[in-house]
Formats: structure tokens, sequence, C-alpha cells
């Protein structure tokens, strides 16, 4: 299969041209600073007392949100800037056209690469979450609520983003692709938070800021699915309030709606497919 | 039947024209020459030929297949002007990778000696990011001949290589002559055109030029003679030979038949002229490129 073939050729490249030894670099950092704040956090004592189990609880649902959301940060750079080059970086360094020149169809090269970067993501948040969740439950005891719903979405957040990633990278410059990308993530994520506080005001209209963004750029949405995944339900119920309404960036107060998660593999679907339709016409 | 075949190609980029209504073929088993200036657009004809830049117009056959279907291009190879290949790949992993897309059955040892005859035997587990320009060349030569092709398209194959390259790549271009794979050679350097070419299309701001074999677009041969004491009986038995141009004491005669010389020579004797040098030739191509290019403008 031509299309495993590019997928296996895109996990190639990234081992070889060293973005797995610098993104396990990046992650252990993360994961040592994370390991020693939970260690303080459950030792250190506040006001002349530990917290309680319940306090702990909260603190360590929202500390986790926190790193993982460090981690999907890590996940969604890596792929965007990896995303970004495969396209527009071979066409203009010379290497697609021996590529293209093969019978083969530029489609089975765009999904191939599109697979190898999913499955590159796909693989660092699941290795990276999961030594994540080993380090909180070692040094709280804490153990997120629905751990592989959660990964899969932030997996899947990471596909999201590289498939936009793609789609410029069939319209512009390598650079320009990976940071539009980028910038577009954070924009859509703050979009989020904005909206979360609206919702914690009782504001409707600005709100509705983060649902619109959340339905032109899935990302935040998945993240917020993946977050209410992660969170203990128990300890939030106690602590009610605006906070868990969206106020706070790094609790969520919803599920994942089923429509939202078929409206999302509808837009990958699409921009995937729009991006195979622009690299069809475009001339090498 | 036509290793490719096309017809009225024509592409514009914003408000330039690249190439504005060309037509041509290549047999099998020939090797044509593709000429012209730098900008007339060779290099997209090229590449509309492969199915890389889509033409505003026109059709083209690849081995018998419309170009828009892949398959079109599972017996080409091709080394494009602008060369580059993965550099974190080793050299065999290149050619090990482009077998596998073509869908080619090639043998470890076919793909070695691919690598052998461009002279990268010793260097085919290296890094290609390690390689010189001359070098990535010479892969991409290798990656164009490694799949059994019917039809090797080379755009300016020797741009980076040093003379023994050249005369590596002339070499190849004559093994794959007899083997009778069709070529189509796009090259700055007439010489080599001129050595390895069965036909030569010559392109010109986006238009054919010319295009022929080499002796129609050469015509016959001539003779150059540098001669003292011409007398008017003597400059009529040189245009009897044929066309005359004459430039002080040095007289061409064009499309004269080389076995008449010695006759002319014996008759210019006998007229009193004094015969410095005779020097049978024939026109270069280089001269009747320029000649093609300038009575365009």
């Amino acid at each position: 299969m031509i299309v495993l073939t590019f997928a296996a050729l895109t996990l190639r490249e990234a081992a070889r041209r060293k973005v797995l030894r610098a993104l396990a670099v990046l992650t252990v950092v993360l994961l040592a600073l994370s390991a020693w704040g939970f260690h303080t956090l459950v030792t250190k004592e506040f006001d002349g007392a530990q917290l309680t189990t319940g306090e702990l609880r909260l603190i360590a649902s929202q500390l986790l949100n926190l790193v993982m959301f460090g981690l999907s940060l890590i996940a969604a750079l890596g792929t965007a800037f990896l995303a970004g080059p495969t396209v527009a970086g071979e066409v203009e360094s010379g290497t697609a056209l021996a590529i293209l020149a093969r019978p083969i169809r530029r489609s089975t090269v765009l999904v191939g690469k599109w697979l190898g970067l999913v499955a590159f993501g796909g693989g660092f948040i699941a290795l990276a979450g999961l030594a994540q969740f080993v380090i909180v439950y070692a040094t709280t005891g804490y153990w997120p609520s629905d751990p592989v719903t959660g990964l899969a979405l932030l997996a899947f957040q990471t596909a999201v983003l590289l498939t936009l990633g793609l789609l410029f990278s069939t319209l512009i410059s390598p650079m320009a692709s990976g940071v539009v990308a980028v910038g577009l993530f954070g924009a859509t994520w703050i979009a989020g938070v904005v909206g979360g506080v609206g919702r914690g005001l009782g504001n409707d209209s600005v709100a509705a800021v983060g649902t619109v963004s959340q339905v032109l750029l899935p990302t935040d949405g998945l993240w917020r699915g993946a977050m209410y995944a992660f969170q203990d339900p128990a300890a939030l119920l106690g602590f009610g309030g605006p906070a868990v309404k969206g106020g706070f960036p790094f609790l969520s107060d919803a599920p994942l709606t089923w429509a939202y998660l078929a409206w999302t593999i509808t837009w990958t679907a699409v921009v995937l497919g729009l991006a195979a339709l622009l690299l069809r016409r475009r001339d090498l | 039947m036509n290793a490719v075949w096309a017809s009225g190609l024509r592409k514009r980029y914003r408000k330039r024209t690249a190439v504005d209504g060309v037509s041509f073929s290549v047999a099998r088993g020939e090797v044509l020459g593709l000429l012209g200036p730098n900008g007339a657009g060779k290099t997209t004809v090229i590449k509309m030929m492969l199915g890389l830049v889509r033409p505003d117009a026109g059709e083209v056959m690849l081995l018998g297949r419309p170009v828009a279907d892949p398959r079109a291009r599972a017996r080409v190879g091709y080394l494009p002007e602008l060369f580059r290949y993965q550099p974190w790949l080793s050299a065999k992993e290149v050619l090990d990778l482009h077998v596998r897309l073509a869908g080619a059955d090639v043998p470890e040892r076919d793909r070695r000696d691919t690598l052998g005859l461009v002279g990268l035997a010793d260097r085919a587990g290296d890094r290609v990011g390690g390689f010189s320009k001359g070098m990535q060349q010479r892969l991409g030569l290798a990656v164009a001949l490694v799949a059994r092709p019917e039809f090797v398209v080379l755009d300016e194959p020797t741009s980076a290589l040093d003379p023994v390259g050249r005369a590596d790549v002339r070499d190849i271009l004559l093994s794959l002559k007899e083997r009778g794979v069709a070529v189509l050679l796009n090259s700055h350097l007439i010489g080599e055109v001129e050595r390895v070419c069965d036909r030569v299309v010559i392109l010109d701001r986006g238009r054919v030029a010319a295009s022929g074999t080499l002796a129609e677009l050469l015509g016959g041969r001539e003779v150059r003679l540098r001669l003292e004491k011409v007398t008017s009986e003597a400059e009529e038995r040189l245009r009897r030979a044929g066309p005359v141009n004459r430039d002080g004491d040095l007289f061409t005669v064009v499309d004269l038949e080389i076995d008449l010389i010695p006759d002319l020579v014996a008759d210019l004797v006998t007229l009193g002229v004094r015969i410095h040098s005779v020097e049978p030739g024939r026109v270069s191509l280089e001269d009747r490129l320029l000649d093609i290019l300038g009575s365009e403008r």
C-alpha cells in the first residue's frame, strides 16, 4: 500500500530529523517539573494545615489539566511544524518533483503523510499523557476519571490541527503554514476562554465567541472535552460556582456531545479533502 | 507507438505566456534533444508532459495513456532540473523508495548496479544530506534509471557535473539508446545533444522555432577555402560548386558534396588560384541554433 509507504516515510523523517528527540527532551522537562510541583503540593502546608483530600483532588484535577495543556501544546506545535514543511517544503525544494512523477496520485501522498503525522501526534499524546497520569497518581493518588477518552480527544485535537497545517501547506510557504496553524490554535483557545467567562457571567453574546470559534476550528472544543475526562467530577460538584461553569480556563463544565464529535470528524474530512483537491490542482 | 505525444500545449503564468502551442513527439527508442535559450519554456513543457504542471490547453499521451492517468508514468524515469532527494535517507533508501513507488520489481543486485553505473556504489549507505550537488545529480540519474523505464526524461542532467561526470552521462545516454529506451534530453551543452540525439526540437519564447533530425537542421556539409589570386573565372567555378560566402580571402562553399572537393581544388589550381587551406566541415548545431534564434528575433 503506497499510502502506508508515505505514512512510514513521514514517521522515519520525524525520527531522523531529530524531531522525536527534541520532543522527548521537552516532554521529560515538563514531566519532571510537574512531578516536582505535585510532590510539593502534597507535602506543603497552607495556613498551617495540609490540604484535605477533597481540596487536593480538586487542585490535582486543575493542575493535571494545566500540564496536559502543556503536553497538547507541545504535540500541536510539533505536528503543525512537521505538517507545514511536508508539502510546501517538498514542493519548494524540488523533492516533490521526482516523487510525484511516479505513477501515484497526489491525494495518496497527502493521505499517507496525514496518517503518519496522526500516528506521530497520537503516539506522543498516549505515551506522554500516560507518563503524566502515573506521576500524578504516585504523588497525589489522583487518577483521572476517564483517561482513555481524554487522551483520545487530545490526540484528535492534534489531528485537527495538523490537518489544518496540511491544508495551509498546499497553499502557502512552509514556515507560514506552521505559524498560521499554531496562531489559529492559540486564538481559538483564547476565544474558548473568553466564551467560558461569558458563560460563567451569564452573558450569551460573549459566550457565543467561544461557541463560534469552537465550531470553526474544533481544537478548543476537543480540548475542553479532554479536560472534562481528566477532572474529578465529585470534587467539582462540591466546588460549584462560575469557575466550574466555564469561567476557569483549566476546568470544563460539560462533556463533549456526540453532535460536536460528528461535526469535528466531518470538519477534518472536509479540510483534508480540500487539501487534496488543492494539491491536485497545484503546478509544481 | 510514441513514447510521448504532445499537441498544442499552452501555459500562462499570470500575464506571462510560458508555452504557446507546442506540439512534438518522441518515438520509442528515439533520443530527442530539447534546446533553447533560458526561459524558452523547456522545463514547463517537460513538467506538462509528466503531469506535474496542468496545461491551459493541449493534450499529452504518455506511453499510450493520457497523462492525467497516473499509470501513464509507470515506466517513466525523470531527473528534474531542480533535483533534491530526502536528505535524511541514504542513497540506497532513496532508490528503494522509488522502486516501490514505481511498482517495479527490481532485484537488489540491479539496484546496486544502478548506483554503480552513476558512480555511487561505495556511497550507497550514506545519507543524501551529506552529498555534494554533483553527487545528488548522480543519485537523481540513478533514480531516473532504476525502475526499468521505457522513457527517460533528463532535464539538464549535467548541470552540476564535472567533465568526467558529463562523459559518464553521455555513455549512459548512448547505452539507453542501444537498449531502445526513448529519451528526452534538455541540455544547454549543445555538443552533448549533437552527439547523442536523433532529433532536436528548438524552443524559443514558448514556441517551437525549429525541429527535425540533425541532418535536416544542419543541412549539408560545407568547405572553407583560404584563397589568393581569385580571378572571376575561379569565382564562377566556386559558385558552380554551391552557394558561396566570401569574407576577405576566406570562401565558404555550402551544401557541397564532399566527393566533389578534389575536382574543385584541381580546377582552382588550373585557374591559377593559390590555395592556402581547404577545410571540409559541417555547420555546428550551435551556429545553427544561434542562426535560428537570431532570425526569430
